[in-house]
């Protein structure tokens, strides 16, 4: 085990300890057993990056597919299953329950939220695992329906269940459960299971934050990224279930011919959309909730100042979960729904603007006469706010109902979704990434490439997205292999942004990979960060800290000193709490 | 018996505490906030199926009363219930036992918890029996989705295959009201309800034409909805009874104390919930008029 240094001495905690949770126990079972959060983190971490590039391949394939007006490789009108409305659906798919909705909870906030707290574990680290479990268990459906879609395309064999899907990722009916001839079963499977994985990660984070605080540290002095996952934790728990009994009346009915939503059986379809809406509307904001928790992490830090406006970002995490519920009928202006709902429906979606703004004005404020570092996660952190904020100000568009009629299904939609889902949301999970990954694997990433890539990934994403908007006011729609002529400069402009935003990511990922080989050893707080989880080493012992610390303000730098010598930031003076593990001289 | 705990001083660790907690109080505490927030996204989950019921029932008041009044038992139905309460009642004493201490008072009254779970799901047994006979099923199987326009089957056409003459039949033999003027009508709707407007109706031009065939389906779908609610309780109850047999188990082997029995306590709560479903479930379902 390791030693303890009570004083916050300078070359201590920047050796890498000995005994740290990747090195505590070897061997397999160690980690797909594990009952560490961390360790959960980095499966959690592996899964979802692999996800995340299965769902970019799918991506690319789109985009290259788009660019000419009409289908070339996957598109084929002889045979039955047409291969473009597959990838379509399982990008989105994939993307959406396994990368975006996870992401950053599941892997920042499984590895952080316990240090944050000063505690030894999530509060309960067994029902985290079985998450895991779970999250896995729903991403071997998915490969099952992505292997039976090949095997068809490849071999034409059939696996039971059905191959691929092509029913959009949001599974509508009555086309999920009649006509579709895909693996919609398998699909529906997988994103229920996935649906508890989430549900169970919201308890415990909620269990966590409202159990496990340590002394000094009131509601008001938790750090943001941890209201930001409290929000989310509450709309996972509050949502998902629906979500859940929603996807198992499909199954039933798509299996058993239970006639709740197919009015061929005197069901409903409307009433479908209105219970998946009623999950995957909040579920936009269990994806923008914990992004917006890592910006209130990274603006103050790399603005060397402390936060500003705290409660009022707090207050309005809290203010977007519960908002989130009221506004579902959104997505069914055009669905039959009466003028009186759309009318309510699109008030309260304008509500959703007053919470998100504010955030936005207050990290402008934070920045406001800071002293602000561009390094890595900086970068990604300020894409953040002009992603999200033309994100956001198209959402006013679509949320007004005069102009949602016409842009209804447009890619001024897509292009509105991708710049607050992909591109906030990217952005935040990739400056959390770089911004914690010392932490995660005590090794620096090289910021220099770091920085050129995050510029890359900024000028692909908007290059692909931003003429999506005008592609789609001027009428192209959403899905769809080929198109008229005229629209074919903006499809020519997206897809060559798609190709530079894959490069840019490649570029990410070597960056990482080059780190975990080359990287020079991470010091315990390589930022300047006030918050519990760089009191420790990097990467941290297996039980986090040696002694609990005690919380002050989180957002409070001024005591911290950059030291040349360890290139990391030091505490000035020593301060009471301050737990340094430090490994025992090697032998 | 309680040897595994010597806990005098409450600053010792007990071997139940978790390493990542201070106190066995802040570990309950924590159990018991994770159960209250698990068994809030239960509630959630049956509530779209609520929502489901609510609205169809809303739309066609008709057809509930006249599917529930014809089909279900209501003396069936009523006694589950007395077994489920009584099932509560003899859980919570367990609870109260675990707390003192009372072991063999424990594990009998966990025994007779289990033994009204497995009561209430042989009636459950007995009653879907009964609908599988008079073929009122889930699905296709259903006879009101067989046989769906005897009467006027040439409007049917675009539908589907208009259904065999033998299936009418069965169906006027099992509900000899078919095709009679006591045969549930469906209630004129001035409009249809915001929002959720009864697309069967907009849709194909064939049903609008046909409402003694809709209202034949939403017979079957009251069923569908019958069925998935006592479907997925039953599942509940299912997972409670193996929740009460671990926790059985564990109090024989003296797992518990009155320092631990957090346990106990948790699937307490969800033996509650699942009891509390059923509470409303009973009159929704079973009492309609």
């Amino acid at each position: 085990m390791s030693t303890t240094q009570a004083s916050a001495a300078a070359a201590g905690p920047d050796e890498p300890a000995a005994d740290n949770y990747l090195t505590h126990r070897r061997g397999v079972r160690s980690w797909l057993l594990t009952l560490d959060h961390k360790r959960i983190a980095v499966m959690y971490m592996v899964a979802i990056l692999g996800a995340f590039l299965l769902g970019g391949i799918f991506a690319v394939l789109v985009r290259t597919e788009l660019l000419t007006p009409k289908p070339v490789f996957l598109g084929n009108a002889a045979r039955e299953w047409d291969l473009y409305n597959h990838l379509f659906t399982l990008h989105g798919a994939v993307m959406v329950f396994m990368f975006v909705i996870p992401g950053i909870p599941a892997i920042m906030g499984n590895f952080v939220l316990p240090m944050m707290l000063g505690a030894k574990d999530v509060a309960f680290p067994r029902l985290n695992l079985l998450s895991f479990h779970l999250y896995a268990l729903g991403g071997l459906f998915f490969v099952y329906v992505l292997l039976g879609g090949v095997l068809q395309a490849a071999f034409g064999i059939h696996l039971p269940g059905g191959f691929g899907l092509d029913t959009g990722w949001t599974f509508y009916t009555p086309y999920s459960t009649g006509k579709s001839i895909t693996g919609v079963i398998p699909a529906t499977m997988g994103a229920f299971i996935m649906g508890f994985s989430s549900i169970l990660t919201g308890v415990n984070f909620v269990a966590s934050i409202h159990m496990l605080r340590p002394r000094g540290m009131t509601w008001f002095r938790m750090p943001l990224f941890l209201w930001g996952l409290y929000a989310t934790s509450i709309i996972q728990i509050l949502a998902t279930p629906v979500l859940g009994i929603t996807l198992l009346l499909l199954l039933a009915e798509r299996a058993l011919g239970v006639g709740i939503f197919d009015p061929a059986l005197g069901g409903d379809p409307v009433l479908f959309q209105h219970f998946f809406w009623f999950y995957s509307h909040p579920a936009v904001y269990i994806m923008i909730l914990p992004a917006m928790g890592v910006m209130s992490e990274l603006v103050p830090t790399f603005a060397r100042k402390h936060i500003f406006g705290y409660r009022f970002i707090a207050y309005s995490s809290i203010a977007i979960a519960l908002l989130s519920f009221l506004v579902w009928g959104h997505h069914m202006f055009v669905s039959g729904q009466s003028p009186l709902a759309n009318a309510i429906f699109s008030l309260l979606t304008f509500s959703v603007s007053i919470p998100s703004a504010i955030k936005v004005f207050n990290w402008l404020a934070t920045l406001y006469k800071g002293d602000i570092r561009l390094q890595t996660p900086m970068l990604y952190a300020l894409g953040f706010l002009v992603l999200f904020t033309v994100g956001g100000l198209t959402g006013l568009f679509l949320g007004a109902l005069a102009t949602n009629v016409p842009l209804h299904d447009t890619y001024f939609i897509v292009a509105h979704f991708h710049y607050v889902m992909m591109g906030s949301v990217l952005f935040a999970f990739l400056g959390g990434m770089y911004y914690w990954w010392p932490k995660f694997f005590g090794k620096m990433v090289d910021d220099r490439w770091g920085r050129i890539a995050a510029l890359v990934v900024f000028v692909g994403f908007n290059l692909t997205f931003f003429v999506q908007f005008v592609a789609g006011s001027q009428g192209m729609p959403r899905r769809y292999a080929s198109y008229p002529e005229k629209y074919r400069i903006y499809h020519v402009i997206s897809s060559i942004g798609a190709y530079l935003m894959a490069v840019g990511l490649v570029m990410v990922a070597l960056n990482w990979w080059h780190s975990l080989r080359r990287g020079r050893p991470a010091p315990a707080n390589p930022w300047g960060s006030n918050t519990l989880e760089w009191r420790t080493s990097s990467p941290p012992p297996h039980d986090n800290f040696a002694k609990a610390p005690e919380a002050d303000d989180p957002y409070d730098v001024s005591a911290w000193r950059f030291d040349q010598a360890s290139g990391g930031w030091v505490h000035e003076p020593a301060q009471r709490g301050f737990d340094v593990v430090v490994p025992p001289t090697k032998a | 018996m309680s040897q595994t705990t010597p806990v005098t001083d409450p600053h010792d660790h007990p071997p139940h505490l978790a390493h990542h907690y201070d106190t066995p109080q802040q570990q309950m505490a924590s159990g018991k906030l994770g159960m209250w927030v698990f068994l809030g996204t239960e509630v959630l989950m049956f509530g779209g199926l609520f929502v489901a019921y609510a609205v169809y029932r809303h739309n066609h008041p008709e057809v509930f009363e006249y599917a529930a009044e014809k089909y279900l038992n209501k003396i069936w139905g009523g006694i589950n219930t007395l077994v489920l309460i009584t099932s509560s009642l003899t859980m919570a004493w367990a609870v109260r036992c675990s707390q003192l201490g009372q072991k063999r008072a424990m594990v009998t009254l966990l025994g007779l918890t289990l033994l009204g779970g497995v009561a209430f799901m042989g009636i459950k047994a007995v009653e879907y029996h009964d609908k599988w006979k008079h073929h009122v099923f889930v699905g296709p199987t259903n006879i009101y989705r067989q046989a769906q326009s005897p009467a006027q089957g040439e409007s049917t056409a675009s539908a589907k295959p208009a259904a065999p003459a033998a299936d009418s039949a069965r169906l006027k033999q099992e509900d000899p009201n078919i095709g009679t003027s006591d045969e549930p009508r469906l209630r004129p709707l001035a409009a249809p309800p915001p929002g959720l407007a009864p697309a069967a109706k907009q849709r194909g031009g064939a049903e609008v034409h046909d409402p003694q065939r809709n209202q034949r389906l939403l017979v079957s779908t009251f069923f569908s909805i019958y069925f998935l609610m006592t479907g997925l309780h039953g599942l509940h109850v299912l997972v409670g009874m193996g929740l009460i047999s671990w926790i059985l188990v564990r109090g024989l082997r003296g797992a518990f104390s009155p320092q631990y029995f957090t346990p106990v306590d948790l699937v307490g709560l969800y033996w509650h919930l699942v009891d509390l479903i059923w509470i409303f479930l009973f009159p929704l379902l079973y009492l309609i008029h």
